[in-house]
This record gives structure tokens, sequence and C-alpha cells, in this order.
């Protein structure tokens, strides 16, 4: 509960009036701030078709926020999100876990390649291919 | 509907498997063609750590014409990604950058 959790929010806008996309995404970004979360990032992906229809709308804007937080906020946002009818769809990551993860593979590697500087590769290969050209040689 | 991925029927493997020790492909209704390809997990190689779901064109790869999830015994890929792929694709479907079916 100490460490601070970070989500992707990805919402879909419906795509009539761009200007107000912004507007939107601000007051959204308020709710978030006035709930104790930080957004890293505000961006708008564009415009974009829908992979298959949602209430009748063909295309949609997409707009994504990376949120830092409890998780409160992410209540209260989607709740906000739920209720507006602009709002086609919208998906909630939580990616802090997912990151730390890949960080420490990357650090395992990083690790694991200073160890042992390249050396040779796998085990013999003629060997293990050998069955495989024969199923060649024999499938023809 | 048949999803034909490759011309290889199913579990039917491709040698005898008695014990006489002989691996000579099995004859008949060409069933010992195997395809052998590079099985070898792309991520790996590229040593990716972690499948963004909103990389619509990475993911598209995965995603034959019907719309389906390519199979780990297609693509080759280790179970690690294939789990994170097959998240990353059903998130992307859920927010409509991907389809959950094509006819």
């Amino acid at each position: 509960m100490q460490t601070k959790r970070q989500y992707e929010v990805v919402f879909i806008v419906d795509p009539t009036g761009d200007e107000e996309v912004a507007k939107l995404t601000e007051g959204f970004s308020q709710i978030v701030t006035d709930q104790g979360g930080v957004i890293v990032k505000a961006e708008t992906m564009g415009k974009r078709q829908l992979a298959y229809e949602i209430n009748h709308h063909k295309d949609g804007t997409f707009v994504l926020l990376e949120i830092e937080g409890s998780g409160r906020e992410i209540a209260e946002l989607e709740r906000r999100m739920r209720v507006n009818d602009r709002i086609l769809r919208y998906l909630t990551v939580r990616v802090d876990e997912d990151r730390r993860r890949a960080e420490k593979l990357k650090d395992r590697r990083a690790r694991k390649a200073a160890k042992r500087p390249s050396q040779g590769g796998h085990g013999s290969s003629s060997r293990r291919g050998a069955p495989m050209e024969f199923a060649e040689a024999a499938g023809e | 509907m048949s999803t034909n991925y490759e011309d290889r029927p199913r579990g039917g493997g491709g040698y005898d498997s008695d014990d006489d020790g002989d691996r000579r492909p099995m004859g008949g209704r060409g069933g010992g063609r195997r395809m052998h390809r590079r099985r070898v997990c792309r991520f790996c190689i590229d040593k990716v750590d972690l499948i963004d779901f909103k990389d619509v064109r990475l993911l598209q790869n995965y995603l034959p014409e019907r719309g389906k999830i390519l199979p780990r015994r297609i693509s080759g890929n280790c179970a690690t990604h294939q789990r994170m792929l097959a998240e990353a694709i059903k998130r992307a479907r859920n927010i409509a950058l991907l389809p959950y079916t094509t006819d």
C-alpha cells in the first residue's frame, strides 16, 4: 500500500467535435488530481477506426492517461466515465507490477551478461540436426 | 469450420514410436510430412520484457484472418511470451483496437 500504483487508462471518446476531447481530458485529469492522484502522461492517440462497432459508432478518439496514485482516484474516474455518454469505452490497466517485473528481468540479464562474457553458443548443432535432415530426405 | 494453419494432422506425429529404434517417417496418407520451421520465440530473441496492448502493429502479426490468437505451436513462442501476448491481445480487443472475430 505504501508504494504508489501506476495505471494506464485508455478511453474512447465519441469523435464528434475534436476540441472537446481536450476539454474532456482536462476534466478527467482534474478529477484525478482532486482525489490525490498524479497525471504522469496525458496523450491523445487520435481518431481511429474501431475494430468493431460500439453503440453504432465505427470510429472514436483514443485518449491515454498514465496515472500514479493509490487506486481511489481510479474508482472515481471510472465512475465518471461510466456516467458520461461520450465515453464509448474505457480500459484501466495496472502497470507498475509488470514494469517492475520487466525491470527485474532486464537487470538479471545484464548481470548474467556481465558475469560470463559471450562464450560459445549453444551445444553442437550437428547432432540435433540429424533427424530433421533424415526426415526431409525421406519425405520426398 | 476449419482453421487450416498448417497442412499437418493434429496429434499424428511424424515418426513411428515403437521401440525398435528406427526413426522413419510414417507412410501413407501423406501424414509424415512435417513442416519444420524455426521454432524460436521472437520475443526472446528481441529480449522483450513487456508486451504493450497498444502496439496494434505487433499484435496483429499473431492474429490470423479469423481473428483468433495464433497458437504457440505455430508461432513457436515460449510459454511466458505467449501468455503476455495473449493478455495484450485480449486487452486490445476490449478497447476495440483489435477484433474479437472477423467474418
